[in-house]
Order: C-alpha cells, then structure tokens, then sequence
C-alpha cells in the first residue's frame, strides 16, 4: 500500500510581511513551521501504517527549496520518503494551482492507494487544496476524518466529524482523505530517525519533470483568484463586566457562552 | 498566647480605613478563605479585609499592634502548607486588590509590583517588551507577594535560580506599622545584614510586604523541549547529573513516569506524544539565538542516546508540541488532586544524586502503608512533589497513615542532607519536620528574629515556627 501525505511549511507566528504589489505572503525560513494541521495528517498516515506495516509513507510538498525543512521533519516523524516539489515558476500559486501542482506530482508518483492531507493550512485557511487534489486525480475524497477505523484491500473505513454529527464512511481506494485535529497526539520527531535518516536524500521535482510542461498551469499565471489584501487576523481581546447575584452571573455566563458557540 | 476578639469597635475601625465595601465581617466570610489551596488545614478569620494601599496596611497593623489581634495575610491563597490560613483568627489581610504594575525601568532592568500582582500578568507585561522574568512556579495565579513569601522555586530554577534571585529589593510593614525599605534597584548590596533575604520565605510573620522591586534580563528569544523516553525510573533519573554536568545548561529538567502521566492524561483527555515508555526526562533549553539552543539540543541528544542508555530524543519545538508535552506535565496537581477525595504533599528537596534511592524509598512506603503515592518532580533541583492520597480510608486512617508516611519521607529526606520544603514552604502543616530538620539551635535563632520583628507575636502567628 502506498501512501501520500501532502504537506506544508506555514509561518511560524502571525506576524509576516505581505508583498505590496502581488498580495502574497513573504515567506522567512526563520519564521516558519510545519502546518499544525498537518501533524495530525501525518498521525493518520501513521495510524495505517501501524495497521498494515507493509504500508510506505511518502510526505510531499510544494515550496521553496527551504521547505524541504519540514520534509525532513515528516521524515523524523516516521514517513519512508519526502519528495520537494520546487519551481520558481511555482510561485504566487493560489488554491487551484497549487492542487493542480501537487495532482501532477501525485501521479509523477504513481499507484498512490491512500493521499492524505491535513484539513488546512493556518496561512492559507482556505480548507480546499485537498478536496481540488482528489477532483484532479478523479480519486473520492473524505473530509474532517478524524479516525482510520478499518484498513481493507480496496476500502477504507473512516470516521469523520461535522459540526452537527459524525460520519463513518467506507470508501474505495484510490482516496484521498483531509484530517481534522482530534484527540490523537502527534508524534514527536524523533533524534534516532534523524541519525538514520542522515544520508536521506529528499527527491525534488521540478516543473519539467511533471506530465503537464504549460506553465501557464502552474503559479501565478495558473491562479484565477486575486488576492486584494493579506492581513493577520485581529487578536483585539474584548471585555465584559457582568454584574449580579450567583445565579444572573450563572445565567449570562451560559448564554455568552452558546452565543459564541463554545457549548 | 489569647488574641483579642474583635468587637464592634475594631469593626468600625477596619471600615473607616478600607471602607464599607472591603470589609467582611465573620457571617459573610466565604469558606474560600478559611483554606488554602490544599484544603488540610481550615480556619475562619474574625474579619476579612481587602486592602488597597500600604499606608491602609500601616493603618491596620499599627491597630492590630496596640489591640492584640493576630494579622494573615492572602494573596491568591494557592499556598499548600496553610500559610494564609488564619488559624488563630483575627484579621485576614487580604493583598489581592494591589494589583498594579507600578514602574518598568528599563535602563537598570527593574519592575516594582505591588504584592497583589498576578505571576502570569508578570510574565506577560515584560514578555510583551522582550524582557524576562525568570521564576516559573507551577500555579500562575499566584501573587508575587505569595511567591516572595515562600522563595517560590518551579521549573526553571537549574538555570535560574528561585525567586530569591530576582528580588532586588522590598518595602515592608512592619508588625507596628513602620513602613521600611529593604535593598532597591541596586545590583550589588554588602550593606549589613540583609533583611531583604530575611523576608522572602518568612511566609507573612516577618513583615507585609506592600511593594517588590524586581530584577528582569532580556528575554531569551528561542526555547526547546526534549522529550526523553528511558526504560525504566533508575535509568531516567541516573542520567541527571550527567545531563547537568555535559556542558550544556538547561532551563529545566522534569521527570516523568506512566504510572503518575496516566492521571495527567485522563484528566485533561488528551495522550502525551509518544507516550509507551515507562519513565521521561523532559529537558528545556533557551538562548538568544536558535543556532546556540540547536547546538545544546545537539550535544545533549547525541549524550543521552549514545552514553546514558535514553531510548531515544523527541524535540518538542513548536507551540503545539510545547502543548501538548508541557499540559501534561502542568496538569499533574490537579490531575492528582481530581483523582482522589483529599491529597496532603511532601514538597522535599534533596540532592539530586539520592532521587532514585528515595524513590525507591516511597515505593516501598506506599506498599507497607497501603495508601497511594503518586508523585512528580524537578529532577533537575532534586526537589520532588509528593502526595497521599485518601481514596477510600477512613479519616482516622488517613490522619494515622499520613503522620507516620510523612515522618518517614522526612526522616529519610534528612539522611541525604535534604530539606523539608523545596518551594512549597513550612507554612502551619510542616512546622514539627521543620524543627525535626533543622534542631534546637536553629529554632532559638528562628524565635529570636521572629520576636525581633515582631515582639507581639500577632503576624503570622503559629507558622513556620
């Protein structure tokens, strides 16, 4: 069985520097992590392999050649291989480029059983760069899994959660998945498999590579979104005194909280 | 020794100093503050005062002084040794409402607080100008006035030390309402006897202190975890001062083992990473630069693997995976304390190279006793957080069963040259160890500045000593 595990090197803080011209994120190596989600993503793809040890695990991501820092994280974290995918003319891609650059990388790949992405990513947030893969490939597609139920020769059993009921499903590999946090904790990298992994060396691919050569498929020239402004999130803290006997101070704690839907 | 009661007229008192509102008379106390954090030792004040400034706190000792009546003071009372719990009544001076940041002088590295600020508001207020202040106790919801009270230590002490070490100087109350000044924003001070270090860990019977001026460094901007997975206790715990010795100085070093992890992670419902090991060394490093905190994390990772038998070296680098690692470790208290009705806890300190004998030690205790002792520590400072717990025991059980453990632990502690409290304090629970601890000699000398500063006895009083 073959997996792949699409992921992404995201900025470490909330604090980066947007380009004034193009809209897109100015990325700092120094300033940068592996997409949180994608922890989970990688736990996943673990949680199969662990179920069927013949299973290998490739991670794969599309950026800069510093991104190959976060393949070699997923290599620390368990994952049998990492492959870059990097282009200058990969740049300023938007949601659609972006799956389209990491479809043709998948198929570079060939006979992929289960590709896995985390829900999300926290820069780009858009929660689409999976779903766009799978139409690609023309492979189905889960989303918000947040367990591997059941592992078959041609099926897997999943378990997803929306925000009014949780959802198994079977679903017929080739598939792709995007996993939603949940209660499992991603693995640490380990210092053992670094020392293993010392003479790894990370594939990368470059558009010349792929079966599709039109650049005007990839970056900027294949993103149909404009992007008019990037900015952080507001992370104003708003306070509210509320006055009133045990049971008033109860009673408009409840609501405050339904309202913001924390209950 | 007999305190005054306080009648209508000490009533009346109060309140024309702090006011109708801050006053709250013996029918209206919440039972909050008739305990500690621990809950073991209870005790209602006759009268419960919030107060807002030193010259109110000068007002009411200098009162309490002439009239006899016995003086607690309170900060966030997440003491665990009875400190703040007025056992002989009187009055509850409470310092909670004193919770303003008075200056940030950057230029000689100083903050001056008020005793009612909150550890965590510290923490953010000079993180926020890249400004450090160093002591790290568990419990964040502490005051600073707490913290200075007990020489509060926590996770961070290996590298930099207790709270003692960031005390630059101190404004006091005296017992008789003198307001006096102790140290200041000086760096060095051979000036006499230091009656600033006499306060801190005097646990409220020295003196009120009203303001703390206290030292800051620029703010280390890197900081990692490691994860250290051993086969077994011994291993894990013989591996510290190797650690400690291999020219690489960590922030913190804790230690961690499945049998006291399992109520961690039950209680907050979420797994420590990499959690199938029996025992953990969970090591920190900070530094200015990632470069020198990689190259420590390098040197310590290749130590532990290749020389001191670790299973392996995880790296806890991003906020998530702090998280996840450092909740659970931050959760052990009250995963404790939600595991059983009631906890009492032995809070020694003693050399870090007798922790796996002790250990062994209240294995065999918990074994012969027939009581629960689950427990967690600072392996790097040798002071270890121990606690019985009450499950199913009858109260006369738990009383008998908790008086000879615990005079055990500390008879034991005292063989290897350790102390009764680490960081805790003696507070009201550990006087009789304390005295066990440190002899006749050292109790006289105690008595002897304790009347010194206070010759009524009505600060504090039936604490410490």
């Amino acid at each position: 069985m073959k997996i792949v595990t699409c992921i992404k090197q995201v900025p470490a803080s909330s604090n980066v520097e947007v380009d004034p011209v193009t809209g897109v994120l100015i990325r700092d190596s120094n300033n940068a992590k592996l997409n949180p989600y994608d922890l989970y993503a990688l736990e996943a793809s673990f949680s199969i392999k662990e179920k069927n040890p013949n299973a290998t695990i490739t991670a794969i991501t599309m950026g800069p050649p510093n991104a190959k820092s976060v393949l070699k994280e997923a290599l620390y974290m368990g994952t049998d291989e990492a492959v870059l995918v990097t282009d200058r003319r990969f740049a300023g891609a938007d949601v659609l480029a972006t799956s389209y650059t990491l479809s043709q990388l998948i198929k570079l790949i060939g006979e992929v059983d289960i590709i896995i992405c985390g829900k999300q990513t926290t820069d780009g947030d858009t929660a689409q760069v999976g779903p766009e893969i799978a139409e690609f490939l023309g492979v189905p597609h889960i989303p918000y899994v947040i367990e591997i139920l059941e592992i078959l020769d041609d099926k897997i059993v999943v378990k997803s959660t929306y925000d009014t009921h949780d959802e198994i499903n079977e679903i017929k590999l080739p598939c792709l998945l995007t996993i939603e946090k949940s209660n499992l904790t991603p693995r640490l990298p380990s210092y053992k498999r670094k020392i293993k992994m010392k003479n790894y060396q990370i594939d990368t691919v470059t558009l010349d590579q792929l079966n599709d050569k039109n650049p005007k498929h990839y970056g900027l020239n294949g993103s149909p979104t404009q992007v008019e402004e990037i900015f952080p999130p507001s992370n104003e803290m708003k306070s509210k005194f509320i006055e009133g006997n045990k049971e008033t101070l109860a009673h408009e704690l409840y609501k405050i909280l339904d309202e913001n839907k924390f209950l | 020794m007999a305190y005054k009661s306080i009648d209508k007229e000490d009533v009346l008192f109060f309140k024309s100093i702090v006011g109708e509102k801050c006053t709250i008379e013996k029918s209206n106390i919440e039972v909050d503050f008739s305990h500690d954090e621990l809950q073991t030792i209870s005790g209602y004040p006759d009268i419960h005062l919030y107060v807002n400034d030193k010259l109110q706190i000068q007002n009411i000792m200098k009162y309490a002084n002439q009239h006899n009546i016995a003086v607690t003071v309170r900060g966030s009372g997440t003491g665990l040794v009875g400190a703040c719990v007025p056992v002989n009544g009187g009055v509850l001076l409470d310092t909670s409402q004193m919770h303003k940041i008075l200056e940030l002088d950057k230029d000689n590295m100083t903050l001056r607080v008020e005793p009612g600020v909150l550890l965590m508001d510290i923490a953010n207020y000079v993180e926020k100008v890249d400004l450090f202040y160093a002591p790290d106790p568990g419990e964040k919801s502490a005051t600073i006035g707490g913290n200075i009270s007990t020489n509060a230590g926590g996770m961070r002490a290996i590298k930099y030390g207790v709270t003692r070490d960031w005390v630059r100087g101190l404004e006091v109350v005296l017992a008789n309402g003198e307001l006096v000044s102790f140290g200041g924003k000086v760096v060095k001070n051979s000036s006499g006897y230091s009656l600033k270090d006499l306060m801190i860990g005097s646990e409220g019977t020295l003196g009120i202190i009203v303001e703390a001026t206290l030292k800051l460094i620029p703010l280390p901007k890197e900081t990692v975890s490691l994860l250290i997975p051993f086969e077994n206790r011994t291993n894990a715990i013989d591996a510290v001062p190797k650690i400690i010795n291999g020219h690489t100085l960590p922030t913190a070093i804790e230690f961690l083992e499945k049998s006291s992890l399992k109520f961690s992670e039950e209680y907050l419902g979420k797994k420590l990473p990499n959690d199938d090991y029996e025992a953990y060394l969970l090591i920190s490093y900070d530094g200015s630069t990632k470069d020198s905190v990689d190259y420590d994390v390098e040197v310590v990772s290749d130590l532990c693997v290749n020389q001191l038998g670790a299973i392996d070296v995880y790296l806890v680098d991003t906020e998530e995976r702090k998280k996840s690692v450092w909740s659970a470790r931050g959760a052990f208290l009250e995963a404790i304390k939600a595991s059983t009705s009631l906890i009492d806890e032995c809070d020694v300190v003693i050399p870090r190279t007798n922790i796996t004998e002790y250990l062994d030690f209240t294995h065999q205790l918990s074994e012969e006793l027939e009581i629960r002792i689950p427990y967690f520590g600072h392996a790097g400072d040798g002071n270890l957080h121990i606690y019985f717990c009450k499950d199913n025991l009858s109260d006369d059980d738990w009383l008998n069963k908790t008086n000879i453990g615990f005079k055990k632990m500390y008879d034991k502690a005292f063989e290897f040259g350790g102390k009764v409290s680490g960081e805790h304090g003696i507070g009201y629970a550990k006087r009789a160890y304390l005295k066990d601890q440190v002899g006749d000699i050292q109790v006289e000398l105690m008595k002897g500045i304790k009347k010194t500063f206070d010759p009524n006895n009505i600060l504090n009083p039936n604490k410490v000593i």
